[in-house]
């Protein structure tokens, strides 16, 4: 008799579907040689190399030993002053800061800290995969507001309103977007901000990871810029992104010692701390790395124009993104699923991307494109992309 | 309105952008960019278009040779009537006035060690004005131009979900 695994697995575990987007990536890996990839998303600079002198030296001064569990002090007094730098907020180095392993991890201590089963947590899709599965994992219901191409992928304030019940723990928003590249400006928060006043229990899980890749302006825009909200927002960030750090795997937390403290306490039992070299890099990157980030940003601006106009001439449809690294063009002139679309653009022209139904329902009909990819690789794809519409347009 | 250090920086990296895509990318159109690009060179700020190659790989023997020069200033002219006169070769690649223990830097191109010996002891240490110079010859490059030599650039990022 074989031993019955399905009835040992946690339910919360069992419950969360395979990704959607996994048996796609085994298809394109096998075909790794003469694909032109534009599914990944992280960066494709390596990282700046001050930030990587740092991590050598750490492990040459011989920083290879546990940190304190929040992370090293001047870890996060470099993360306070860069927040200081470039978001004009204050936080407290000792108290209201976490270094953590990658965003990741803080989106996984914060459904940990906040969720009691039954608890429901808004989820504003399309989104990064794990929102939904890590408040899954933590016996959290989510519950989705959909934002639309027709509003810029922008959350609404309604949207938010008509989804609040007195079961809400927190909302968690991720802007600068991905999947979709949608950003939200000040001005935009600020309406939220005016939905979260007149509903004073809801707390929110900010993700601005992808906090430097702003086109319009270059500067973040969050809501933890807002005083009225600071005893109840918590910003998931780190240097994955921005900084071109995805292995080195260090992110943050930062927001009231009150929310910070009982997140601390699950690292501190599941994770001890953070990496040291990682994070005796973060000190380089979050005090030094101002103008290679600019740089980076520079060249993401030009290849982001380029896939815009790319998607244009290709007669599909996509809303303008000024966040992070990805286009979000509709294909329903086509007649495919999205998964359809990049199964057969993958097997006929050799491109790589992504369904826009992995990062939620209303990301059917619509698929990922990353610009984080060589110039030339953008092009070429932009032709077969054109090639494909016209071959497989109804 | 085109950002011109934009520009610069954009053209820098890659001449073979035509006007068209640099419209594209920097949001703009292509008239634009051909009307800027001609302030630009009109203003003597855009000089030349290059190409980066790796001449080890196709002229392995070529010889290059950097020349430290020490000469004595010119009445009126200072360094400048000995620096302009050495970068009329052609095989003269730069020619850089510099601080330090000499004057002038000279980088010179050619196909043997022999042909960048005479052409020293032959051209420059006879010129009026010189009192010594110093050549040292390059062995290996590993970086010129911003460019990492035999740099093999894979892409060697995995498909993770994310």
């Amino acid at each position: 008799m074989s031993f019955d695994y399905d009835s040992k697995i946690s339910k919360a575990v069992q419950q969360v579907p395979p990704s959607a987007i996994r048996k796609f990536f085994d298809l394109a890996n096998e075909m790794k040689g003469h694909v032109i990839s534009l599914s990944i998303g992280e960066p494709d600079f390596v990282t700046p190399w001050s930030i990587r002198e740092a991590a050598i030296n750490s492990i040459i001064d011989g920083y290879t030993h546990y940190s304190p569990n929040s992370g090293y002090i001047d870890s996060r007094i470099a993360v306070a002053d860069y927040l200081k730098r470039r978001y004009g907020v204050s936080y407290d180095a000792k108290s209201e800061i976490l270094i953590t392993v990658g965003g990741s991890e803080g989106l996984d201590l914060a459904a940990r800290a906040l969720i009691n089963p039954g608890d429901e947590v808004i989820v504003v899709e399309p989104c990064f995969v794990a929102y939904k599965a890590t408040v899954e994992f933590a016996h959290g219901i989510p519950v989705i507001v959909e934002t639309k191409p027709e509003n810029n992928y922008k959350l609404m304030p309604e949207d938010l309103e008509a989804a609040i019940t007195d079961k809400t723990k927190y909302i968690i928003v991720g802007y600068p977007n991905n999947p979709t590249g949608a950003i939200m400006t000040l001005e935009d928060w600020a309406k939220i901000k005016d939905v979260l006043m007149r509903h004073p229990n809801v707390i929110v899980l900010s993700d601005e990871l992808y906090c430097e890749l702003n086109y319009l302006d270059g500067k973040p825009a969050s809501l933890t810029q807002f005083a009225e909200l600071r005893d109840r927002v918590v910003m998931v960030n780190g240097f994955s992104k921005s900084y071109a750090m995805t292995g080195f795997r260090v992110g943050y937390l930062a927001g009231p010692h009150e929310l910070i403290a009982p997140m601390i306490k699950i690292h501190q039992y599941c994770i001890m701390c953070a990496p040291s070299t990682s994070q005796l890099a973060v000190v380089e990157a979050a005090m030094n790395a101002d103008n290679e980030i600019k740089k980076m940003r520079d060249e993401y601006n030009h290849r982001r124009r380029v896939i815009v106009q790319g998607l244009k001439d290709a007669g599909l449809d996509c809303f303008t993104p000024y966040g992070a690294f990805y286009a979000f063009p509709c294909i329903k002139i086509t007649g495919m699923t999205s998964e359809e679309f990049c199964e057969k653009l993958l097997l006929e022209k050799h491109v790589a991307i992504v369904p826009g139904n992995a990062f939620g329902k209303c990301g059917e009909g619509f698929v990922r494109i990353s610009y984080a990819a060589s110039l030339e690789d953008i092009k070429e794809a932009m032709k077969l992309v054109k090639e494909f519409v016209e071959e497989h347009k109804r | 309105m085109i950002d011109d250090l934009e520009l610069l920086r954009l053209i820098e990296n890659n001449a073979r952008l035509s006007s068209e895509e640099i419209a594209v990318m920097l949001g703009t159109t292509a008239a634009d960019v051909e009307a800027e690009i001609k302030r630009l060179k009109d203003e003597n700020i855009i000089l030349g278009y290059n190409t980066i190659i790796n001449w080890e790989k196709k002229a392995p023997d070529n010889c290059i040779g950097m020349i430290e020069v020490r000469i004595t200033p010119v009445k009126n002219k200072g360094y400048d009537h000995i620096a302009q006169i050495l970068s009329k070769y052609d095989k003269v690649t730069a020619c850089y006035l510099m601080s330090g223990g000499f004057d002038l830097m000279i980088i010179y191109e050619d196909r043997t060690l022999r042909d960048i010996a005479t052409f020293v002891t032959e051209k420059i240490a006879t010129m009026e004005g010189v009192l010594s110079t110093t050549t040292h010859f390059i062995l290996k490059k590993y970086k010129a131009n911003g460019i990492i030599y035999d740099n093999p650039n894979s892409d060697d990022r995995q498909a993770i979900i994310l």
